[in-house]
């Protein structure tokens, strides 16, 4: 990881506040965020270029794009693991400078400890955040449950299949209770039957727990299924070029899928990649 | 799946092939010696190796040399990888202290140990204590290299994951880096623990009173050929158990790579 500090003019950037109007109810809000990498060749990649963004609290945005559109870029940002090149993320009224208790992140990859169970796994944000060992091994112990892998808690990850790793990393995301939750294409990896089961899941626990999330993903279908926003981005330079507020009732069914007015969000969404060839998916 | 592809009965059917290698090269060796008249001076025939391997055995001179070569082994083998160990750690945990210390460290490793083991041998004596050091000489380097490997190969995701969960610097290294160490680390033992019997021999080679490389100058000097051949399968055997030991604990204490393994044979 070697952030570049070079910032973009200051030209670039746009007024963050005066734009979308003083929202003091909002979580976070992203403004004129860029980041740009220095390639090897010395060549500098304009990975993000004026993102502006604003997340109310227990909003769920899914953010949609081929790769290389610097999704997870603006991800591990806000997760406060990269640095910013130039703009502002404020968080709960401070501007980010690094990781924060109040989050959870589920990588693409399940990202598991091989030497520890799944237990042992979905307990490392508290044994990190030296929070209260007994009463949220109960909880981990719940939501290993909730996903489906009672009795594999004293398993070895090398003992699970790879869609099993990622619930265990969900499972961990959601330990320690934050507020925040980030998610990298948590589901790129799962089978198609048990990714819609855990679309499902994943709309359950949010509704129930009221969490903001952030999903990043390649699946336009996915993104709509979940989201009350539809954030579209794509690449080179990665920037928004779109937000589409999905007007679908909710509790949202996996047969909603099949209607008309779930077609047309997908196809809005899809207008972008088609137009601009980048489609990838 | 058939039956031969589980791994016990793979393991069975190595061992009949590398025991049935064994007994030919053994007959094919016997045969040559007393086909081709070789004199026992030159190469003993298997039978007279173990003859004199009995013999050495029986007789209580023996296992005095192997305690006094098993002791040298094994307080080289402690004192360099402890040393290597410890530096391996402060080099991989300051920068500055790399740039200081691993050039020489590098230049000592370049020296042949053999060359400098006279030099340690005039500084420690022709006792036990010269051998241990010599020992630990060698011992020192696997375990140095091994250890900053290792504790540099923690994967950049995992990291990244621990950072995320507010994890300081030193809850990573706790966490991650020290586990994702092991197993480099073993193999740093590994291969200290077989140099260690080798860095023994040369120090009793250059000067001593006792060990297994003070008796096979012994019988050379009688021409016992027979003689040195016992000692060498004496000492090979103990590398072999102590390797086998080191295999053993690494198995115990890393087993995930073990595991991690196995699944991929298996699938």
């Amino acid at each position: 990881m070697n952030p570049v500090t070079q910032f973009a003019p200051t030209s670039l950037r746009r007024p963050a506040v005066a734009d979308s109007g003083v929202n003091s109810k909002c979580l976070v809000r992203i403004s004129g965020l860029e980041k740009i990498y220095q390639a090897k060749d010395g060549k500098h990649i304009h990975a993000l270029q004026d993102i502006n963004l604003d997340i109310q609290p227990a909003e769920f945005i899914s953010i949609v794009g081929p790769s290389g559109c610097g999704k997870t870029t603006l991800l591990k940002i806000l997760a406060g693991i990269l640095q910013r090149s130039a703009g502002d993320v404020i968080m709960q009224g401070r501007s980010l400078s690094g990781p924060s208790r109040e989050l959870g992140v589920v990588f693409q990859a399940p990202v598991l400890l091989p030497w520890r169970t799944v237990l042992q796994n979905v307990m490392v944000p508290v044994e990190i955040q030296r929070r209260d060992r007994t009463e949220f091994e109960a909880r981990a112990r719940q939501l290993i449950a909730m996903v489906g892998l009672s009795g594999f808690e004293n398993k070895y990850p090398f003992e699970l299949s790879g869609g099993m790793q990622q619930r265990v990393g969900i499972c961990r995301a959601l330990v320690h209770d934050p507020s925040f939750l980030l998610m990298d294409e948590p589901f790129g990896a799962l089978d198609a039957m048990t990714r819609e089961s855990m679309n499902e899941e994943l709309q359950r626990i949010w509704s129930q727990s009221r969490k903001t999330i952030l999903l990043v993903t390649h699946s336009i279908p996915e993104a709509v299924y979940l989201a009350d926003r539809v954030v579209v981005m794509t690449p080179r330079p990665g920037r928004i070029v779109d937000i589409i507020p999905v007007e679908l009732p909710r509790p949202r069914s996996l047969g909603m899928q099949t209607t008309a007015e779930f077609g047309r969000f997908v196809a809005g969404i899809r207008r972008h990649f088609t137009s601009a060839g980048t489609l990838d998916t | 799946m058939s039956a031969d592809s589980k791994p016990h009965n793979r393991l069975a059917g190595d061992l009949l092939v590398s025991l049935t290698t064994f007994v030919i090269f053994i007959i094919g060796w016997e045969a040559a010696v007393r086909g081709l008249n070789i004199s026992k001076i030159v190469l003993p025939p298997p039978s007279a190796v173990a003859i004199a391997l009995w013999e050495s055995l029986r007789g209580g001179e023996l296992h005095w040399h192997v305690a006094v070569t098993l002791y040298e082994v094994l307080a080289g083998f402690l004192v360099g990888s402890i040393g290597g160990l410890a530096l391996g750690f402060v080099i991989a945990l300051s920068p500055p202290m790399e740039r200081i210390f691993y050039p020489y460290v590098v230049a000592f490793q370049t020296i042949p140990k053999v060359a400098i083991a006279p030099i340690i041998v005039i500084w420690f004596g022709y006792g036990v204590a010269s051998k241990v050091v010599i020992t630990a000489t060698i011992a020192f380097f696997p375990l140095l290299a091994n250890t900053i490997i290792g504790l540099r190969a923690a994967p950049q995701d995992q990291v990244e994951m621990m950072v995320s969960y507010t994890a300081s610097r030193w809850q990573v290294f706790r966490m991650v880096r020290l586990l994702q160490a092991l197993p480099y680390i073993f193999v740093g033992l590994d291969v200290a623990i077989v140099l260690s019997v080798i860095g023994a021999i040369v120090g009793e080679f250059v000067g001593a009173k006792a060990g297994l490389g003070y008796l096979i100058l012994q019988k050379n000097f009688n021409f016992d050929m027979a003689g040195t051949f016992a000692i060498l399968i004496i000492l090979s055997a103990i590398g072999v158990g102590l390797h086998g030991l080191i295999g053993i604990a690494q198995r115990r204490i890393v087993f995930w790579m073990d595991m991690a393994g196995e699944r991929v044979v298996g699938a």
